[in-house]
């Protein structure tokens, strides 16, 4: 694999291929001493036009738990400021010798246009591009589900039959679109639950039921919720009258959440505004799976470095 | 050039009853033996050894696997490759005897992999090495403590070991080269 | 100076001789003893008209000059182009239209005529001194904002009842702001998936419709620029129907380019209005065909490598195009069957002419009229390069597509500006422009 820059163009088998080499990337991180040789002497580069601190420090985790040295770009206080394009940041770190950019840009395609630019040398792994994907979330989020379900026998296992329900902001957000692709692809339903105003337009040729009622999406007892962030300034553009009626409308509250099956896993992307899409209770219940989620992220993107930086490609 | 059989299935049921002898004959026994088979086939002979060892001393066919692919030094070289889970058996590794167990040993490079990734797990008392076929043309100073056949090749040649768990039946092959 | 183009092929299929002496076009026998163009197997067009073009001159000539605009222009048969205001400083004063034609004027290649803004620096707030550019020597008569939409409904009354009184006409770029707030591309199921904003076809035709409906209020002429959708088409046909005095344009990128080409974000496709669906682009053709849309014009549209080169939301929108507009328009309307070479000469030439109140335009190739003209090759076909480019910037989505045709060579007022395929060096043209 010589870049990862989103889930619409992932097989089955590459998809299921990056779950189980997660799986002995977790193994490794239960170990005394929780590290690998495998990168070393390679260096990765975070390049961060977008702030992120969590994603940041979960591939910063990832390349060092693999013995590989990292430098980070952070737009914030920058020559980016002064002007300083993608082309020019991009050529500047290359030129300091990195292997792979992990690459996070406000723009959509912005990972497309760094790996086919012919600009730099390195491996990009797409850490998310404005609106419109985020692959390595999707692929920490259906690597939590597929543990919840077979636990240790989830090695070679797709998702086939899963019920899923997206919730939120799905227009602004690449973490919905990049869960979608890869979980149709490795076999699961999804619903997306929005108003109206927060679906894209065409959604009605997405391979997605959809539905504007959060009660009726839960009452067809999916076996996952996954919220989305809200982002407040959306109200100043009119997609929604103000907080409290988004809150109350598709908000997992926690009538909501005790409606929940036993077994429904409840997962969001982080960061969470607790009282906003989810509930205090809901958020912090032993259903919630967001710590999870964030412990994945560093296996799966240590399998993903791993699956980058070797092979006679890289 | 058709390939030469080496060993038929009753050569190599031999060879890994005499190496488990041997195991147990030089380590004076099996209270702190561990087996670890190197994926995919050593994974095999181990626990073939595994049942060998607890049929003459029941209690002491403790098997395991250990996975090398991350500690490889060919890893930008060739095809990228999936890793194998790695299983180490209740008890760990400290303070016991760890017997490595592979297929083939050619180079060596294999096996050093695998010293590295032992030392991820804990520190044994002491490691030997058990193959099923020594080569030959080392690259680095290795050497196996149990040996199944040694057999001479040229490095143009092939050795091919089929298990009937995953190949259908027992055989070692040598094909290619100058006969 | 005098020259005999003989054996060429007329827009109407006959073949004839043309003479051309003294800067008009003469009988054959008259222009002896100048230069001798061979036109066997050649279509003559008459000059062609470009009502859309942006010469970034002044205050942009990174991208491109009056003169390396010109000499592009040239290169695509062109023999007038009509110069957007959307300069810097703006052409929102009698100064600024009065020098860039006169620069037009001294490199000789083609007719130029700024357009005159509407408003004052196109901040759509007061009108600018329409009176005085229509006055002044570079006699303005079309007066567009374009780049940015007159959405302010009075402004816009206001603008279409002003110029009636210079024999003017308000050229609008047709987008409701509030609509396409940081749109990237065509708003639809391709956008979605891409992450990219989308400028929705309803931000276009609503401004049409109520601009046509303004123009039938105050009884005044109105021209839509690049009309992108099925859905302007529709308006524009009504409005017509109707009586309404309104004259459409489409870009030839517009014919043949659909939005698929944002697939893989390379943003030499970025382009305002965006590229469209596929029934966009067959609904536009047969407006064009029917008269429904008037006229082609290019949007001739000059970046830097720099505003390219880069993440398709922070690239400039924007397409060259002068080089390559007729073979586009040939490949979509002429070898579709769409269209023959008269209507070509119609839709590049006589009418763009008539709508900017251009004069020399009307009677082409008749005794005595100003000897612009073209010719081509229309069976040549050749993979379109940045060596077919003559303009300052190489923003092109044609680079690497086959094209059919090839300007073989163009006159202006009778001096050649090209010939055998390749553009003239200005000191010559400059000089053989003055003396004519």
């Amino acid at each position: 694999m010589r870049h990862l820059l989103s889930t619409r163009d992932l097989s089955c088998d590459d998809a299921i291929g990056i779950l189980d080499v997660a799986e002995d990337m977790a193994d490794v991180a239960r170990r005394a001493v929780p590290k690998l040789p495998t990168l070393q002497g390679r260096t990765v580069a975070n390049l961060f036009f977008e702030d992120s601190t969590r994603t940041r420090l979960s591939f910063e985790a990832a390349a060092k738990r693999l013995s590989a040295d990292v430098i980070t770009f952070s737009a914030k206080g920058s020559s980016v400021q002064k002007g300083e394009g993608l082309k020019d940041t991009a050529q500047t770190i290359a030129a300091m010798g990195v292997d792979a950019v992990v690459l996070r840009h406000g723009a959509s395609g912005a990972a497309r246009t760094l790996a086919d630019g012919g600009w730099i040398d390195a491996a990009v792994v797409n850490a998310g591009d404005g609106t419109h994907e985020h692959p390595t979330q999707a692929l920490l989020d259906a690597y939590t589900m597929r543990k919840a379900r077979h636990g240790d026998a989830s090695r070679g296992r797709d998702l086939e039959g899963l019920r899923v329900a997206i919730v939120g902001d799905i227009l602004h957000s690449r973490v919905a679109r990049s869960n979608l692709w890869l979980l149709r692809t490795l076999g699961a339903e999804v619903t997306l639950v929005a108003p109206a105003t927060l679906l894209p337009s065409g959604v009605a040729t997405w391979p997605a039921v959809v539905r504007h009622d959060l009660d009726d999406a839960l009452a067809d007892q999916p076996d996952v919720v996954m919220m989305l962030r809200i982002q407040s300034e959306r109200m100043h553009a009119a997609f929604f009258p103000n907080e409290r009626e988004y809150s109350r409308e598709w908000g997992l509250d926690d009538a909501r959440f005790s409606r929940l099956g036993p077994d429904t896993m409840v997962m969001h992307p982080g960061p969470m505004i607790r009282g906003l899409e989810i509930s205090a209770a809901a958020a912090d219940s032993a259903r919630s799976l967001v710590l999870d989620q964030v412990t994945n992220g560093v296996s799966i993107r240590m399998a993903v470095l791993y699956l980058v930086l070797t092979g006679a490609t890289a | 050039m058709p390939a030469r059989p080496v060993l038929q299935q009753a050569d190599i049921e031999r060879a890994l009853t005499r190496i488990a002898h041997e195991i147990l004959e030089s380590n004076r026994g099996s209270s702190d033996l561990v087996l670890l088979g190197i994926p995919t086939r050593g994974v095999l002979l181990a626990e073939r050894l595994g049942d060998i060892l607890e049929r003459l001393e029941p209690g002491s066919g403790r098997v395991g696997a250990l996975d090398v692919t991350m500690y490889r030094d060919d890893l930008r070289s060739q095809p990228t490759r999936s890793p194998q889970p790695t299983r180490i058996p209740d008890g760990g590794i400290d303070g016991k005897t760890v017997v490595l167990v592979d297929d083939v040993l050619y180079s060596g490079r294999t096996i050093r992999a695998a010293l590295d990734a032992l030392g991820a797990h804990g520190r044994p008392r002491a490691v030997r090495l058990a193959v099923l076929v020594d080569r030959g043309h080392r690259e680095l100073p290795i050497r196996a403590d149990f040996v199944g056949k040694n057999l001479p090749s040229s490095s143009s040649e092939r050795v091919n070991v089929r298990l009937r768990e995953t190949d259908g039946e027992d055989a070692v092959e040598i094909d290619g080269g100058a006969s | 100076m005098t020259v005999l183009i003989q054996g060429a092929t007329l827009p109407d299929g006959s073949r004839a001789d043309l003479g051309i002496r003294d800067g008009v076009f003469v009988e054959p026998g008259d222009a002896a003893g100048g230069r001798v163009i061979d036109a066997d197997g050649l279509r003559a067009l008459p000059g062609l008209v470009d009502l859309h073009t942006h010469l970034r001159e002044p205050g942009y000539e990174q991208s491109e000059t009056v003169l390396t605009g010109s000499r592009a222009a040239a290169a695509g048969g062109f023999t007038a182009v009509f110069a957007m205001a959307n300069t810097s400083p703006a052409q929102d004063t009698a100064g600024v239209v009065e020098q860039v034609a006169s620069l037009g004027e001294q490199h000789g290649y083609v007719t130029v005529r700024p357009i005159g803004a509407v408003t004052i620096g196109l901040a759509g707030e007061r009108l600018s001194e329409i009176g005085a550019m229509a006055r002044s020597r570079a006699a303005v008569r079309v007066f567009s904002d374009d780049g940015k939409c007159v959405h302010d409904a009075l402004l816009m009354r206001r603008a279409l009842e002003y110029v009636k009184t210079f024999d003017g006409v308000v050229a609008q770029h047709a987008q409701e702001p509030r609509l396409t707030e940081g749109a990237q591309m065509n708003d639809g199921a391709l956008a979605s998936e891409l992450g990219l904003a989308g400028w929705p076809a309803v931000a276009e035709e609503a401004i049409i419709a109520r601009d046509v409906l303004l123009a039938e209020a105050v009884g005044a002429r109105l021209h839509v620029c690049h009309v992108s959708t099925a859905g302007s088409v529709e308006v524009v046909r009504w409005a017509k129907a109707r009586g309404i005095d309104v004259t459409a344009e489409v870009t030839p990128h517009h014919l043949l380019l659909t939005e698929d080409a944002a697939v893989g974000y390379d943003a030499r496709f970025k382009v305002n209005p965006p590229l469209r669906r596929s029934e966009d682009v067959e609904a536009l053709r047969a407006a064009l065909a029917d008269g429904t849309i008037d006229i082609v014009a290019t949007d001739h549209a000059p970046h830097p490598v720099e505003s390219k080169e880069t993440a398709w939301a922070e690239a400039s929108f924007g397409m060259v195009g002068l080089e390559s507009a007729l073979s586009v328009v040939q490949t979509a309307m002429v070898d579709t069957g769409l269209l023959d070479w008269t209507g070509v000469a119609r839709v590049l030439s006589a009418k763009p002419a008539e709508i900017g109140r251009l004069a020399g335009y009307d009677a082409p190739f008749a005794l005595g009229a100003p000897a612009h003209l073209t010719l081509v090759d229309p069976t040549a076909r050749r993979s379109f390069g940045v060596e077919d480019l003559r303009g300052r910037s190489v923003n092109s989505p044609y680079l690497g597509r086959d094209l059919p045709g090839r300007v073989v060579a163009t006159l202006h007022r009778g001096v050649p500006t090209v010939l055998d395929g390749e553009v003239r060096p200005a000191e010559d043209v400059a000089q053989e422009a003055s003396r004519g």
